[in-house]
């Protein structure tokens, strides 16, 4: 075994033949090679295998929550390995701390510029949790999975193992290297018309140093990258065989159902349990701090008897808070102290001498992640071990989680990953209700006891996408040039320059003010931009309006030194015909926002309904993510962002009423269905840059690019999100071409 | 003693007359392909056949159903000579790439099958009015272009 301590590159033999190729960029004294057997092939987890039997397994350190990167990443490395893609295997790396992801940590410090990424400070701050464990994590999120692990991972075990393999038939064949090259799992000597599979090559290659620097393909040479390949996911999850968490089966198992405090941080006060413990199947009432268990050999029948207990949670300090309260709290912080976000050029003067001054204050509520399988998780303490079956972002920091809550070596608990049904950042180890939960419950047992959460308290006890206030003051001088920005809004969190507009503005004071409220809040798809986009792509474009001009070509003009933004804006505008004719009674509204390193501008067509409500035709969504991987998967990534992103738009809304959620299910927290989901076009403008992400970039520009549509049916400005709580009527506003 | 039958197979369970129909598929009879999402008939995500008509098993107590054919995401393909073959919605299914989490997906199938069922050809409304399953991940485009891909070879 050959371990190159600088590159963190790791080469060697697996018993029985074949090689194992690894790469990581954490410290190695992190990594320790777990020895693990699957089946009689001893099996190191690590990135790549080539087995004598010429297949070939790429293990990913990500779950797959539908975002395809357990087709994407193992593309990543096939194509620099030359591999036959029909011979490639996938499996999910297990949860040891080989595949602590070193490198998304890396990936996220280079582009904040920090140490470690500041969307993780939860874990940093919470009590429980140690900040060495930050290093310690197999996270899927940040939309960072094929940036950092493909880009920096991925690709460079593909190409180190091909060079091997070379290596391996120039030594065998006794030809130069230079007369040698790979496709499809062969390495060919073309003068000699000889060929060597790759697994024939796969033990000698093993013995081979892996380059530190392996050479990367050009672009142009890629046959798998760039190309639509079906996802490896999707045949299972036509047919019912795919498994997530909620499915996880275990001989003897149990089943709890939970009653929780409904407002956040309230205590059990006093239970009685004598009506629950006598139905049929109830094994047990379990008390914990804040919340009350019954189990039973049924889901539904603990759920039953759940209802026909006696349950008392504590008064508590937060019984009086409700949205409004919430709100009146942001407006005070906003008046006091403010901390600085970007401060260029003289922004007070500059307002001060404007010929005119636009003013407006934005907000928007608390949103639940309501990810369609309900939390679960299962989990069975045994011989002093612990075994864990539940669908994570993050299988080894839910592994350390619950070896914290149950006080035990993180060696001994074993966490069997599942498929996710929906992550959207709730399911990152830094929302951990249900993990808590349902350690402690299965505690009092010795077999493996599955905690269910009913939808409703999935959408009552979730970590909130955040309620914020951002208020504006924008100057225009004389020129009707818009020459100050002003925005000061609540509460700093990931990403840091979510609230930073793109345009170039000579002078700009944003700051932010820190008001705490007792509503756990968490990581939402697109996090902060969720917000600061509707309000950002607002606020530009009552200012285009303000200033006479057309909405577009207003951005356009604040681009000058932003080609790739401006590129990205016009294709949007272009697929959507902005200007065009469009149907009676139709809108069109633009929006523009980079995130995750990828930039996205969208039109979209809206009317209103006979009732008032707003109608969404047609999304047009330019995106430049750098380099698309998998053309059709992205495709698919870029929909779903839309959706996602116009579903809050629309209907997204929990409200706060005696400290706790009013919300409870999809009747009152509703969702876009087919019905009301919108046409959407998608052009890539690809420019070469550094890969940018997928999953999230698509969700924040399309509040606004809706509402500004809504302005020119209705003369309404919509300062306030969702929009099912208007009734609007037509006004068309007349606007500059 | 509730009894009907699962994908061709008899059944008989000594379960609470008011147990769901989903919660016996799942907890007594161990098919987890029918999924929960809400249990409030809100979401779709637990739509099986029950006779060939698409029924939300959340809601649906057994007693409801006593003596009928019901049929779960586990009995949409057919057995041809002992090997599964998918169903032409399956495959369309796959050939527009549509699951992505894959959690609604069961229930949509069971739904969108039991549709073309009923009507080979569907229009927009029809299928809008048929179709009202949640799908949280978004991949309504590609069900409603995976739908026409159907009708129109139907
Ligand atoms: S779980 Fe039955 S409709 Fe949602
Ligand atoms: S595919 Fe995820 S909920 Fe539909």
């Amino acid at each position: 075994m050959k371990i190159n301590r600088r590159r963190f590159l790791l080469g060697t033999t697996v018993v029985g033949g074949g090689l194992l190729l690894g790469y990581a960029s954490t410290r190695p004294s992190k990594h320790r090679i777990a020895n693990e057997s699957a089946g009689s092939e001893p099996f190191l987890t690590t990135w790549l295998r080539i087995s004598e039997d010429n297949t070939v397994t790429v293990i990913v350190p990500h779950s797959e929550m539908g975002q395809g990167v357990h087709t994407s990443l193992p593309m990543m490395a096939a194509d620099e390995l030359d591999a036959d893609w029909n011979l490639v295997k996938v499996e999910q790396a297990p949860a040891t701390d080989l595949f602590a992801n070193g490198v998304l940590v890396k990936g996220f410090a280079e582009s904040l510029g920090v140490s470690f990424p500041r969307f993780l400070d939860g874990l940093a701050t919470s009590a429980t949790m140690k900040v060495a464990e930050i290093m310690n994590m197999q996270i899927t999120g940040g939309s960072s999975s094929v940036r950092f692990t493909g880009e920096l991972g991925m690709r460079a075990a593909g190409a180190a193992a091909r060079e091997m393999l070379v290596k391996a038939a120039a030594a065998r064949l006794d030809v130069p290297e230079t007369e040698l090259s790979t496709r499809l799992n062969y390495v060919h000597h073309d003068a000699s018309g000889r060929s060597l599979s790759y697994g024939e090559l796969a033990s000698d290659a093993a013995r081979f140093e892996p380059s530190s620097e392996p050479k990367l393909k050009d672009e142009k040479d890629f046959t798998l990258m760039g190309k639509s390949i079906a996802r490896v996911d999707i045949p299972a999850k036509v047919d019912g065989t795919a498994a997530y968490g909620i499915d996880a089966e275990a001989p003897g198992m149990l089943y709890a159902a939970v009653k929780t405090a409904p407002v956040f941080g309230s205590k059990l006060q006093s239970v009685n349990a004598d009506a629950a413990l006598s139905r049929r199947g109830v094994v047990k009432v379990v008390e914990l701090e804040n919340a009350v268990a019954v189990v039973a050999d049924n889901y539904w029948r603990a759920k039953q008897a759940l209802a026909a207990l006696d349950v008392q949670f504590e008064a508590s300090e937060n019984d009086q808070v409700n949205s409004q309260s919430i709100y009146a709290q942001y407006d005070t912080a906003l008046e006091g102290e403010l901390n600085e976000d970007i401060a260029e050029g003289d922004a007070a003067n500059a307002l001060e001498n404007a010929e005119t001054v636009v003013e407006a204050t934005y907000r928007v509520p608390y949103l639940a992640h309501a990810a369609m399988e309900p939390m679960n998780c299962t989990v069975h303490f045994h011989d002093g071990k612990c075994d864990v079956w539940t669908g994570t972002q993050d299988n080894l920091g839910i592994r350390g989680r619950v070896a914290t809550v149950a006080e035990m070596d993180e060696n001994d608990v074993t966490l069997h990953g599942f498929y996710l049904g929906g992550g959207f950042g709730r399911r990152l180890p830094t929302d951990v209700n249900t993990i808590d939960q349902a350690t402690l419950i299965a505690k009092h047992f010795d077999v493996p006891v599955k905690t269910l959460w009913s939808r409703e308290d999935d959408m009552q006890q979730d970590y909130y996408r955040p309620a914020v206030t951002s208020k504006f003051r924008a100057g225009f001088d004389a020129n009707n040039q818009l020459v100050a920005w002003q925005n000061h809004y609540i509460g700093k969190n990931e990403p840091a320059e979510a609230a930073h507009t793109p345009y170039s503005i000579a002078n700009k004071d944003i700051a932010y003010a820190d008001s705490e409220t007792h509503i756990p809040f968490g990581a939402w798809r697109s996090v902060a931009h969720s917000q600061h986009t509707f309000f950002l792509e607002s606020f530009v474009d009552e200012l285009a309006h303000r200033s006479g001009q057309n909405p577009y070509q207003f951005r356009l003009n604040m681009l000058g030194d932003k080609p790739r933004h401006a590129a990205v804006l016009r294709a949007a505008a272009q697929k959507a015909g902005w200007g065009r004719n469009l149907a009676p009674g139709h809108a069109q509204g633009i929006a523009l926002q980079e995130s995750f390193g990828s930039i996205v501008a969208q039109v979209a067509e809206v009317s209103i309904n006979n009732d008032g409500s707003v109608k969404v035709h047609r999304v047009s969504c330019a995106i430049d993510c750098g380099r698309t991987i998998n053309p059709d998967a992205a495709a698919s990534q870029v929909e779903s962002g839309v959706i996602f992103g116009l579903t809050a738009a629309l209907y997204g809304e929990i409200t706060i009423e005696n400290g706790r959620v009013q919300q409870t299910n999809f009747t009152d927290y509703e969702m876009i269905r087919l019905h009301d989901s919108p046409e959407i076009d998608i052009v890539s403008v690809d420019s070469g840059e550094a890969l940018g992400g997928l999953g999230e970039p698509a969700t924040p520009p399309i509040g606004a690019a809706v509402a500004n549509a809504v302005y020119i049916l209705t003369g309404q400005r919509v300062r306030e999100l969702p929009l099912k709580n208007y009734r609007f009527t037509a006004a068309p506003v007349e606007t500059a071409v | 003693m509730a009894r009907f039958r699962v994908n061709g197979v008899e059944r008989e369970l000594d379960i609470e007359p008011d147990m769901p129909l989903l919660w016996a598929l799942r907890d007594e009879l161990g098919l987890k392909g029918t999924k929960f999402g809400c249990g409030i008939a809100a979401c779709g995500a637990c739509t099986v056949q029950v006779n060939g008509n698409p029924v939300r098993s959340c809601v649906t107590p057994v007693s409801a159903i006593e003596g009928t054919d019901i049929k779960t995401i586990e009995g949409l393909a057919v057995d041809v000579g002992g090997s599964k073959q998918l169903t032409a919605v399956q495959q369309a299914w796959i050939d527009h790439q549509v699951p992505q989490c894959g959690y609604c997906q069961s229930g949509m199938l069971m739904a969108v099958s039991a549709l073309l069922e009923a009507n080979p050809n569907p229009n927009d409304a029809e299928i809008d009015g048929a179709i009202t399953n949640v799908c949280r991940c978004g991949t309504y485009p590609r069900i409603r272009r995976a739908i026409k891909s159907l009708s129109t070879t139907a």
